[in-house]
Formats: structure tokens, C-alpha cells, sequence
């Protein structure tokens, strides 16, 4: 095995550590660096929300005290703002649903913070995400992520939009453990954070409040919904506050003519107008999806049976796809609801990821093609 | 990238304990005694105390009672700053102002911030020239805007960061004149320079233990006979009801002992210091001839043992990290908010940009430092600048 000098991120949390500690007990020369993402950080965790407070970035450099390697802190906040923050913000105002997390591994963790760490001697940046790399097969010198042996903490959805060149940078020390596992290892090494919560949602939105994170940064933007017949069902006061599929919190003031629940089906922040119906217009068989990357297998020449994963922790779908430029023509076999532009379309070969591209739009079932 | 032997260029952070200090405190953790006790081992350790006291009295100008014992640096500027300017505006509330320097160490900054934010206090702070040094001119002009209404002065005796040394007899002469009470912070001074009390005719002098060879954990306040500070510590009266708190007997012995080695070598160590720290300098702009040294020019008017750097197109925290990698320790001499370095405050109160307060190290010498140590930086710091440029956002 070659000792690599090998850049571990560490947010504080339970995966990160135990990471760093693998790469170090490999025999990797291993620096720890915790990531602030924030110009204002809280001085404590309040439970699961939230992330990189002052407290996690305590807990980051006890963890690498404890495994013996140096330990320092990067500022990445104004990084993190411009390409994540304001990326969700402006995603959210134009009617998407954006995954920021994505966003982060493309832009930050991948990108800003494995530039700095190769410029500085370092061969690779090792996270605590749950995934796998492994050789293409057939193409050498090339890697391509794997589904982490839990299915339930499974993070390959947010990674696939990493490039070839990129993943030849990452380490994933954890993608062949289970979360218990995990934690039961932490607590063998004596790291403290064994015990600690998972973190959940959006890490900047410490209060979960996304929708109030929203009209802080967009104020006001009323508008009305409507059946999609036109018919006005309600007023709402900012389209950023829906997501395709959202049935709760609509607002709507009247029950629908068949007593059946609504979902919203369509927003247009433009005319400021959200699109609510009945579960089955939700179906969808066909969708286009932009800016492909494709990390395990060549961009396809023609016609490509796969699994499509269409969100985060979301089932899989057996889909034909096809490229035609910059966009990726999804053929879904069955329907699915709820696909959400903005979204990721990351496609599988089994538990081997192919590719990645952004939702962009969606085809109802019966409508022309 | 294991170092061969590690490289401490960080004595003014902290520097290793004299033998002399060691071996006084190791003998003394042995013994029992509280210093405020009337019996026999009360008298054996107050004997211990009173004799420190006296040692290190007499190597700072000042008379045994004018030396009240602190946890440290810290404690002390906290008991001046706050002891001072409460004593001052309850004798007379209509003194408010309180006068520092940008360039202070956070002890003192955040102690008359904090008083403005919750006491009253109006903060000025006076401007530095470029080469960290405050003019006469400055005080004078702060002060005379309105004398009546200041409460106390802090200027430190020679800057943490880029070691250039304030004329604090002039300074302390001209607050005297006013009758304003006036402290300095002599932290980095104290085992350097020749510092003392009775001579400068101030206030207040804090010192350390931990910079001159000492244990971490004990300080004084050097505090001119007739200061009556507010005690920001009460309880059980100790140190003449200044400050209370049971006496560490064994760091004080200690502190004693590294005062009377530092003092006895403060001379040919400050020769011996200049000589190698000029040339860490020169050999620095030898492999990187577009640093720029920040403080004033070597000489009287710079602390023997700093050298301070800006490197053009670098981060101070990436130097740092590759410093670090090589086993060369020094500090990029600014406080950190969660970890994260922020530029610089001395180096913007001089003048300097954000880029070049970010950009900055700082390599201090002290008396376990030798020349490999100077040219183990040497051959290394060009290629490390040339990394660091590379990393640069």
C-alpha cells in the first residue's frame, strides 16, 4: 500500500472521525481539518440540527488529539455562502427543489477544499461518507462509486455528482461498515463522539424552519393556487415554500370536488403560481435531466438500461436513458410521483453508480411526446 | 513527513522552564503549607512566598508590597484595566475615557471593550505609526482633548506580534503629568529588556512567568504603592486585599527562580538573541526576498528575540500547516475565532492591509534556541512560500 498524505475532513460528527482514525491506522499520513462553513457560528449543538457550530468544531479537534494527527481549521464560509447558501436560495426562487448537500460535495468538499489540499501536498481528502470506490472495470486508472454496504445510510446519491477526476482525489474509509458499526468503532477508539447525534436536514437551517430560512432571504412573493383547470383554490405567500408532491401545509381553504387530497403538481415562480391536483397527475414516465456527469461508464452512444434514483433516500426505478447533448432523456417503465426539478437523477448499474444530471423537466403520463 | 528533530521558533507563546525553575517548583509541589496560615507550615511556605517576592521585586524596580501575585498575564491586565478605571471613575464619575493602543494583546483590548460595552467606559484608541511604535504626540493630543475625563492608560511595554517597543518612561511621564494612572502590559518586555517599575514612574506593569523560563499559571501585577484597584477576585483578602486566592507557593518559587536567571543573563541574552535573529532574517529575505519584515528595524527599538513576516500572495495558515508538516513550530501571531485565523489586529492597526495581516508569521527566539534552529528555517521556508502561493484562493 502506498502511504498517502491524506487530508481528512472532520465536521465533528461520529463518521468523520472514525474515518480520519482508519486512514491514520492504515498508515496514511493523516492531517485533520475541520471545515467552518459559517461567518456566525453557534456555540452549541442543539441536538440533531444543525452542524459546525463552535462545539463541533471542539468535538473535531478532541477526535484528532485522540488519533494523534495535526488538526486545523479551514474558513470556507464565504465559499459555502456564494455556492451553496445562495445556490439554494435562487434554486428556490426559480420553482426548484434544490439538494444543497450536492451542492457542497461538488463545489466545496470536492472542489475548494480538494484544490487547497492537493496544492498543499495532499494526495487525497477523506470524508465520513457512507460509499464506495472501486475501479471502473474495463477502464484504467479510473474510479467510480459504489452504494455503502447500508442501504439505509447509503450517501453514493449526493456523491454521484462528483467527476472521475475528482473521485481519484476522495477516500471513503467507511462504505464497507454499517452505521452501528460505526459508532460501536468510535467507541473502541475512544472517541467521544461515539454517542453523538446523527445531524440531520440542512446544515445551515439549524432550526429545521426552511420555509422561514426562505421568506427571511425572499420575503413576500404572494400568489394563488390553482386546479389545473385554473381554477383558484387559495392564496399562498411565496411559491419557494412548495416542493413537488408537498400535500401538507398547502393552505387551501375549501376541499377538493372529489374530497380527495391535493398535492402541488407544478410551480411556477414567475406568474407565481402553484399548480395543485389529485395523486395520480403526479405520475410521471418521462424526464429531462441537464449537465450529465458520467463517473462509472462512458457518456452512452445510444440507448441505456439502468436504475434511476430520482431524490435522496428515495426508491429506484428502472428507466431507459438517452443523451442527446447536454441533456439526458429519462424513459421511466413505471411511473413515479413527486420528481422534483432540481433534484438529482443519479443512474445505477445495481449498486454501481454510472452517472449523475440535474432534474430539469418532467412529463406527466399522457402527455404527447 | 516526519521531522527530523522539531524546530521551536514559538518562545513567545511560551518557552521551555529553566532547570533552575523546574527543579525549585518540583522541590516545593513536595512541601505542605498554606501561606495564610498562622502556624508552622503556614510561616515555612509565606517564607518561600515573601522571599520570591522580594527577588522578584527587586529585578523589576519596585518594592515588595508593589508585587501582587496573579494566575498570569491575563489576570493581571484584567485587575489593572478594570481595578484602575473603577477605582478612578468612582473617585470622580465623570472619568471615563479610557486610552489603549489598537495593538494591545486581547487582555487588555477586550477589557476595555468590555468596559465600554457594560461599564460606562469610552474607549480611544490610539493610533500606531506604521512601524507598530505610538507616538508621544498621540498621547498627548488623546489626552488633552479633554484630561479631566480619562481614567487610566494601558500601552504595552513591546508588542507580542512584531515586537516593536513602545518609549513607555516618556509615556508613563506624560499620563504622571496628569495624574492619570497608567499600565503596562510587560509581558514580552519582562526577560528581554531592562523593565522597572520605579524608573518609568507608572502604574502598573504586568509580567509572566511562563515567557521567561517560569511555570504557566502565575503572574504578578506590579502595582506603584497608593494603587487602589477595584480587586476583581474577592475573598480571602490575600495580596493585601488586591487580589484573593490561596498562593501557589510552588510556581511562585519557580517564577522567582526563572526571574533571577533571566535577569542575571537578560544582557549577553539579548545580545545572543539579536545576533541569531538577524540573521534568521536575513537568511528569510535571502529565499524570499519580497518578504517584507513588519515592526520596527532591528535595534533597541524591536525585541531581540522577533522577527515578524508578511509573505506576498500566502495565507498564514497554509505557511503555518507547512511549517508544521516540516516540524518548524511558530505562530502566525493572531487570536483565532473557532480555529479560524483572523487577520492580524496589530498588523491592521499599522496600517497593513487584510491581505498582508493574513498573510503574516511570526518566529520568536529564546534561550534554548540555537543557530540549526535558524537554518533549519532557512532551508526550507523558500519552497514553502512557493507551495503556499500555489494554494492560495
Amino acid at each position: 500500500m502506498t502511504t498517502l498524505r491524506v487530508l481528512a475532513a472532520m465536521s465533528g460528527g461520529v463518521d468523520s472521525a472514525v474515518a480520519a482514525a482508519r486512514a491514520a491506522a492504515a498508515g496514511h499520513d493523516v492531517t485533520g481539518v475541520h471545515l467552518a462553513l459559517s461567518s456566525n457560528p453557534s456555540s452549541y449543538r442543539t441536538g440533531a440540527r444543525g452542524c459546525c457550530t463552535l462545539e463541533d468544531a471542539r468535538d473535531a479537534r478532541r477526535a484528532a488529539d485522540v488519533i494523534g494527527i495535526p488538526f486545523y481549521v479551514w474558513d470556507m464560509a464565504e465559499r459555502f455562502h456564494a455556492d451553496v447558501v445562495e445556490d439554494f436560495v435562487s434554486e428556490y426562487a426559480r420553482g426548484n427543489t434544490p439538494n444543497p448537500c450536492l451542492r457542497c460535495n461538488e463545489k466545496i468538499k470536492f472542489a475548494a477544499v480538494l484544490d487547497r489540499a492537493v496544492a498543499l501536498g495532499f494526495d487525497a481528502v477523506c470524508t465520513g461518507h457512507h460509499a464506495r470506490l472501486e475501479p471502473v472495470p474495463g477502464a484504467a486508472g479510473l474510479t467510480r462509486l459504489v452504494r455503502s454496504v447500508d442501504p439505509a445510510k447509503d450517501q453514493s446519491y449526493v456523491l454521484a455528482v462528483l467527476t472521475n477526476a475528482q473521485l481519484s482525489g476522495a477516500m471513503f474509509p467507511l462504505g464497507d461498515t454499517t452505521k452501528d458499526q460505526v459508532r460501536k468503532e468510535a467507541a473502541d477508539r475512544g472517541l467521544s463522539v461515539a454517542d453523538k447525534p446523527d445531524s440531520h436536514d440542512v446544515c445551515f437551517i439549524a432550526d429545521g424552519d426552511t420555509r422561514g430560512f426562505l421568506q427571511r432571504r425572499l420575503g413576500s412573493v404572494p400568489g394563488q393556487l390553482v386546479e389545473p383547470d385554473g381554477t383558484v383554490v387559495g392564496t399562498h405567500d411565496g411559491s419557494y415554500g412548495f416542493t413537488i408532491g408537498q400535500r401538507k401545509g398547502l393552505g387551501i381553504d375549501r376541499p377538493a370536488a372529489d374530497g380527495r387530497p391535493r398535492f402541488v403538481l407544478s410551480i411556477e415562480p414567475v406568474s407565481r403560481t402553484v399548480t395543485v391536483g389529485p395523486a395520480e397527475a403526479l405520475d410521471v414516465l418521462e424526464i429531462d435531466a441537464h449537465r450529465p456527469v458520467w463517473s462509472g461508464c462512458a457518456p452512452p452512444a445510444g440507448p441505456l438500461d439502468c436504475l434511476v434514483q430520482l431524490r435522496a433516500h428515495g426508491e429506484v426505478h428502472p428507466a431507459v436513458c438517452e443523451q442527446d447533448g447536454d441533456v439526458v432523456r429519462i424513459s421511466l417503465r413505471e411511473p413515479a410521483r413527486g420528481i422534483a426539478p432540481g433534484q438529482a437523477a443519479v443512474f445505477y448499474d445495481g449498486d454501481a453508480v454510472l452517472g449523475s444530471a440535474t432534474i430539469a423537466t418532467t412529463r406527466p403520463v399522457g402527455s404527447g411526446h | 513527513m516526519a521531522p527530523a528533530s522539531p524546530v521551536y521558533l514559538d518562545h513567545a507563546a511560551t518557552t521551555p522552564m529553566l532547570p533552575a525553575a523546574l527543579a525549585a517548583m518540583t522541590e516545593e509541589l513536595a512541601q505542605l503549607g498554606n501561606p495564610s496560615s498562622l502556624h508552622n507550615a503556614g510561616r515555612r511556605a509565606r517564607r518561600v512566598v515573601e522571599e520570591s517576592r522580594e527577588l522578584i521585586a527587586e529585578a523589576y524596580g519596585a518594592r515588595p508590597s508593589e508585587v501582587v501575585f496573579t494566575s498570569g498575564g491575563t489576570e493581571a491586565d484584567n485587575l489593572a484595566v478594570k481595578g484602575l478605571y473603577w477605582a478612578r471613575r468612582a473617585g470622580d464619575p465623570a472619568r471615563r475615557r479610557v486610552l489603549a493602543t489598537a495593538s494591545e494583546h486581547h487582555a487588555v483590548l477586550d477589557s476595555v471593550r468590555w468596559l465600554a460595552e457594560h461599564e460606562g467606559a469610552e474607549a480611544e484608541w490610539l493610533t500606531v505609526q506604521p512601524s507598530g511604535v505610538v507616538s508621544l504626540s498621540t498621547l498627548a493630543d488623546a489626552i488633552g482633548k479633554d484630561p479631566a475625563s480619562v481614567a487610566m492608560i494601558s500601552i504595552m511595554w513591546a508588542n507580542n506580534e512584531v515586537g516593536s517597543v513602545q518609549p513607555i518612561a516618556e509615556l508613563a511621564g506624560l499620563a504622571a503629568e496628569h495624574q492619570i494612572p497608567f499600565h503596562s502590559d510587560a509581558v514580552q518586555a519582562a526577560g528581554q529588556l531592562p523593565v522597572s517599575l520605579a524608573a518609568t514612574g507608572a502604574t502598573a506593569l504586568t509580567i509572566t512567568a511562563h515567557k521567561i523560563g517560569g511555570p504557566v499559571g502565575i503572574g504578578a501585577l506590579l502595582l506603584a504603592r497608593g494603587a487602589q484597584p477595584v480587586p476583581v477576585l474577592h475573598g480571602g483578602g490575600q495580596e493585601r486585599d488586591v487580589r484573593s486566592g490561596t498562593l501557589d507557593v510552588p510556581a511562585i518559587r519557580a517564577f522567582a527562580a526563572a526571574v533571577q536567571v533571566a535577569t542575571e543573563r537578560r544582557s549577553d541574552e539579548a545580545k545572543r538573541l539579536a545576533a541569531l535573529r538577524d540573521d534568521l532574517i536575513a537568511q528569510v529575505l535571502a529565499a524570499v526576498p519580497d518578504a517584507v519584515l513588519n515592526g520596527a528595524p532591528p535595534g533597541p527599538g524591536r525585541l531581540p528575540g522577533n522577527a515578524h513576516f508578511s509573505f506576498p500572495g500566502c495565507e498564514g495558515d497554509a505557511l503555518l500547516m507547512l511549517l508544521d508538516a516540516r516540524g518548524i513550530a511558530c505562530s502566525t501571531g493572531s487570536a483565532c475565532t473557532a480555529g479560524v485565523a483572523q487577520p492580524s489586529h496589530v498588523l491592521l492597526a499599522m496600517g497593513a492591509d487584510d491581505a498582508r495581516a493574513r498573510g503574516s508569521l511570526r518566529f520568536s527566539l529564546g534561550h534554548s534556541s540555537e543557530q540549526a534552529d535558524v537554518d533549519a528555517l532557512g532551508a526550507v521556508i523558500g519552497e514553502v512560500v512557493e507551495r503556499a502561493r500555489r494554494a492560495s484562493r
